[in-house]
């Protein structure tokens, strides 16, 4: 019963969510602006791992469908103005950032999605940075200063609650009937193209998906930071969702969630060497590459094998 | 009129930095059917090596002669070269047999593992630092053009290594393997070339061009700094594919091509502001227009 297991996602992430929100007063902000940040680490792990996991394709430019959204649905805030009927049009705000995100890995993955590994890598890449270069030009959004001055509306319902809806949703869509035509993909491209699965059309709704996510993510990030720079958004904040990917094991979704909350507490914990916290996930990633190429969290109760 | 050829001038300056660089990343993808990210990396350590070895070396050979600068080149070269090889033995060989995910995302993690060690306080540290004057710097004034001497050193370096590359490729024994490898490693295993020492020299080859680069892009930049050779590398590698990955002389063709296309769009202030999104513009372009590059032939895929 597979649905069974996604469902017990959503129920406890909405249940986890509303009891949080309810103790929010009560939380320091600090741990309270830490906790939010394992929320949108959660949501961008997650749709990450559904384009780099589950189908076996190498997205490099995360970070830019997570400023599309951010910066879309920031831009709706700032004009629609006041945290009044913030319940209202907050959601709608984070969905059209999603929804433009996904716009974009639309535009992004028809064309890119016919290429493989290293260049689908690079032209992720480039397309990470082609978002920042017309974020930096785009006088509407701040251009290279930014945007200041977001209302503060995510909290941790929103956050838990969405983070919720992603896992859910993804579990979902992988193990619906549709969605194993995501991990034939990632097994062999060829047997599934000659097993009638309509390869390059998997590949972009997985993209499509992971951006729509990505791009709600960028909307709670705007809103919990209230500053948005298109620096902050360069390809070392997509290396930081791969290697959440990476190390919680591709395709495996406790594993990425497990990562995504280890790797964002970290660098909280170990302030004292934040320098060294980028070697470290080099290493890490070198490491794991050479050792435990399935990822850390990999033991023997793995559901599948991979190749 | 002038415009234009003296834009063409600097566009060959550039053009031909990222021409030495793509070549690299074609002959490693040649043999071993990856992107080396860090081939962008070495390039930065070759700056950096000749940054430190170049005070002692002008000390022995005197300051800005010849010699000196000739005898930067060579060593920067050769440590990059050991490095470059270093990194193959160490990161990439144990990984031959793997999906190609796993070896690219390696590459990934080396990449970014010399870039933040250099980064550190107590390596290089992150603030740019002046590069020395290996040559001292004239302005060759033709007509209303100005060449820089710099440009002309560039230009020339690059002619005689690529000289000196198609020699290797095309006339030597080690050549005749490299393209043994890169034509079918298996084959060329079953015949007796030494696979693992043809690759690992390719890798030393790649570098020792990607050192020489870095010390060229070093003297037109205003500082050298552990990032540096991030931008480079990447147009290197569009480079690469522009001119079909895999193939020299495409990669050749490709570098100048995005030299003056980018030095272009640079003179031009509407463009300017979007200079570093052009190499990746015309690198989505040409892989959906013409996958397999200008020079490259498009391969059937065999199932």
């Amino acid at each position: 019963m597979p649905f069974l297991g996604a469902k017990r996602w959503l129920l406890a992430g909405i249940a986890l969510a509303i009891l949080a929100s309810y103790f929010t007063p009560q939380f320091n902000r600090y741990y309270l602006g830490v906790v939010i940040d394992v929320g949108i680490a959660i949501i961008l792990a997650t749709s990450l791992n559904l384009i780099n996991g589950h189908t076996g394709q190498f997205s490099l430019g995360h970070a830019g469908f997570m400023a599309v959204g951010g910066f879309f649905s920031a831009w709706i805030s700032l004009q629609v103005g006041g945290t009044a009927n913030a319940i209202w049009y907050f959601p709608l705000a984070l969905v059209a950032g999603g929804l433009l995100a996904a716009a974009v890995g639309l535009l992004v993955g028809v064309p890119s999605l016919r290429l493989r590994g290293d260049y689908l890598a690079i032209v992720t890449l480039g397309f990470g940075e082609i978002i920042r270069v017309v974020a930096q030009n785009t006088e509407a959004i701040g251009a290279a200063s930014g945007l200041k001055g977001i209302p503060k509306l995510t909290n941790l319902g929103w956050t838990f609650g969405f983070a919720a809806i992603t896992v859910y949703a993804i579990s979902a869509l992988v193990n619906s009937t549709y969605g194993r035509g995501f991990i034939a993909v990632h097994d062999d491209e060829i047997a599934a193209e000659s097993n009638g699965v309509d390869t390059t059309r998997t590949k972009v709704t997985a993209f499509v998906t992971g951006a729509f996510f990505a791009g709600i993510a960028g909307g709670l990030y705007a809103h919990h930071k209230q500053f948005l720079s298109p620096t902050g958004f360069d390809w070392l904040k997509s290396i930081d969702i791969v290697v959440m990917v990476i190390l919680g094991g591709m395709g495996r979704t406790v594993g990425v969630i497990a990562a995504a909350i280890l790797l964002t507490l970290m660098p909280e914990v170990l302030r004292d060497f934040s320098e060294y916290r980028m070697i470290i996930y080099a290493l890490l990633i070198i490491l794991l590459m050479l050792l435990r190429p399935a990822g850390l969290f990999s033991f023997n109760f793995k559901r599948r094998s991979h190749s | 009129m002038d415009w234009f050829l003296q834009q063409t001038i600097n566009g060959l300056g550039l053009g031909a930095i990222y021409a030495l660089i793509a070549l690299g990343y074609t002959m490693v993808y040649g043999v071993l059917r990856f992107i080396n990210f860090a081939h962008s990396d070495v390039l930065m350590l070759g700056a950096f090596t000749a940054f430190y070895i170049a005070p002692k070396i002008e000390k022995l050979l005197g300051s800005q002669s010849a010699l000196a600068c000739i005898m930067v080149f060579i060593v920067a070269a050769a440590l990059c070269a050991c490095l470059g090889m270093l990194i193959e033995k160490l990161a990439y060989r144990p990984l031959r047999n793997r999906p190609k995910l796993t070896v690219l995302i390696t590459a990934i993690g080396v990449s970014l593992l010399i870039e933040f060690t250099a980064q550190n306080e107590k390596v290089f540290g992150a603030a740019p630092q002046p590069f020395p004057q290996l040559l001292p710097e004239r302005a060759i004034h033709l007509g209303n053009l100005v060449i820089s001497s710099n440009d002309v050193l560039t230009v020339g370096v690059t002619i005689v290594l690529l000289v000196a590359m198609w020699f290797i490729v095309q006339k030597t024994r080690v050549g005749t393997a490299m393209r043994a490898v890169s034509y079918n490693q298996q084959a060329a295993s079953l015949m007796g070339v030494p696979v693992d020492r043809i690759i690992s020299f390719t890798f030393g080859l790649g570098s020792a061009l990607a050192a020489i680069a870095g010390i060229l892009y070093a003297i037109k930049a205003p500082g050298i700094e552990p990032l540096m050779g991030v931008q480079p590398g990447l147009r290197a590698f569009v480079a690469a594919v522009l001119g079909g990955i895999g193939n020299l002389p495409g990669a050749v063709l490709g570098g100048v091509l995005l030299g003056l296309l980018e030095t272009f769009a640079g003179g031009i202030p509407e463009l300017s502001n979007y200079r570093d999104a052009i190499a990746f513009g015309i690198l989505i372009l040409i892989l959906l227009l013409k996958p397999a590059g200008l020079l490259g032939r498009s391969s059937v895929e065999k199932v």
